[in-house]
């Protein structure tokens, strides 16, 4: 699934990274712990968060993560789009819950890590 | 060659912390290291200096890089770990309300980096500091 596929599925709102939404991605977790989020060892995955800060982003960076979704309506701030900027991550507003989401995500394709 | 780099963290600046590990990554990058070998590198030097950040009052952070392995060494100074067989335990965290919020905190840091280490080493004083040493090897 391309990660602009993601975006309309969720209907979301690309706050960053919108020259990258050519980008494939298979797989996805969902998880407001980035200490969990730090164990996956999979490629392609889409990270679903309601915790937006700057950690989050540098977690994404460390874990080779290209696209994040914000759910719960979430905002971005701006440090957070200049770093994920600088490591060419994809950052997605969604309007709705975590539970939501992922439901819409699993149900258009994208896979579960396990 | 081997190539050295150093880092100052600062406890509870969360705002910087990840810096140290960001430009590791980038490094390594450039040498075409492998992408595997980068994530496993740049994911236990994150926890340790998010380890730093969350719980010491300031540390270093020394890197070596030479064509075998990266060797990475965090000295802090700050309380000390009472206990280290009960922190490298999955799930045991001494961490605060304000760590938990940005996400951390869970008992799974440092676990996390010997799951990503070749060669793992800690050790610490009560009320001086925790010292780590984190070898991953390139051609492994």
């Amino acid at each position: 699934m391309k990660v602009k596929d993601v975006a309309a599925f969720v209907g979301g709102t690309v706050v960053c990274g919108s020259e990258q939404l050519e980008k494939e991605v298979e797989f996805a977790f969902a998880s407001d712990l980035m200490s969990d989020v730090l164990t996956i060892q999979k490629d392609n995955l889409v990270l679903l968060t309601g915790l937006a800060n700057v950690q989050t982003i540098r977690t994404a960076e460390m874990s080779d993560i290209s696209c994040i979704v914000f759910v719960r309506n979430k905002k971005v701030t701006s440090e957070m789009v200049k770093l994920g900027k600088e490591n060419g991550i994809v950052m997605i507003e969604c309007p709705f819950s975590m539970f939501k989401t992922s439901g819409m995500l699993y149900c258009s394709g994208l896979k579960p890590i396990y | 060659m081997t190539m050295h780099f150093d880092y100052k963290v600062e406890g509870g600046d969360f705002t910087r912390a990840g810096y140290a590990s960001s430009q590791v990554k980038r490094s390594l990058k450039q040498l075409n290291v492998d992408p595997k070998v980068i994530k496993r590198v740049v994911v236990a030097l994150y926890e340790a200096e998010v380890n730093i950040v969350a719980h010491a009052y300031h540390g270093n952070i020394h890197v070596e890089i030479n064509t075998e392995k990266i060797k990475m060494t965090l000295v802090d100074e700050g309380p000390g770990i009472a206990n280290i067989e009960q922190a490298m335990q999955m799930g045991f965290s001494t961490a605060t309300p304000e760590v938990r919020e940005m996400g951390f905190g869970a008992g799974m840091g440092l676990p996390n980096i010997k799951n990503n280490s070749d060669e793992f080493r800690i050790e610490s004083e009560v009320g001086v500091g925790t010292k780590l040493n984190i070898v991953v090897y390139i051609n492994k």
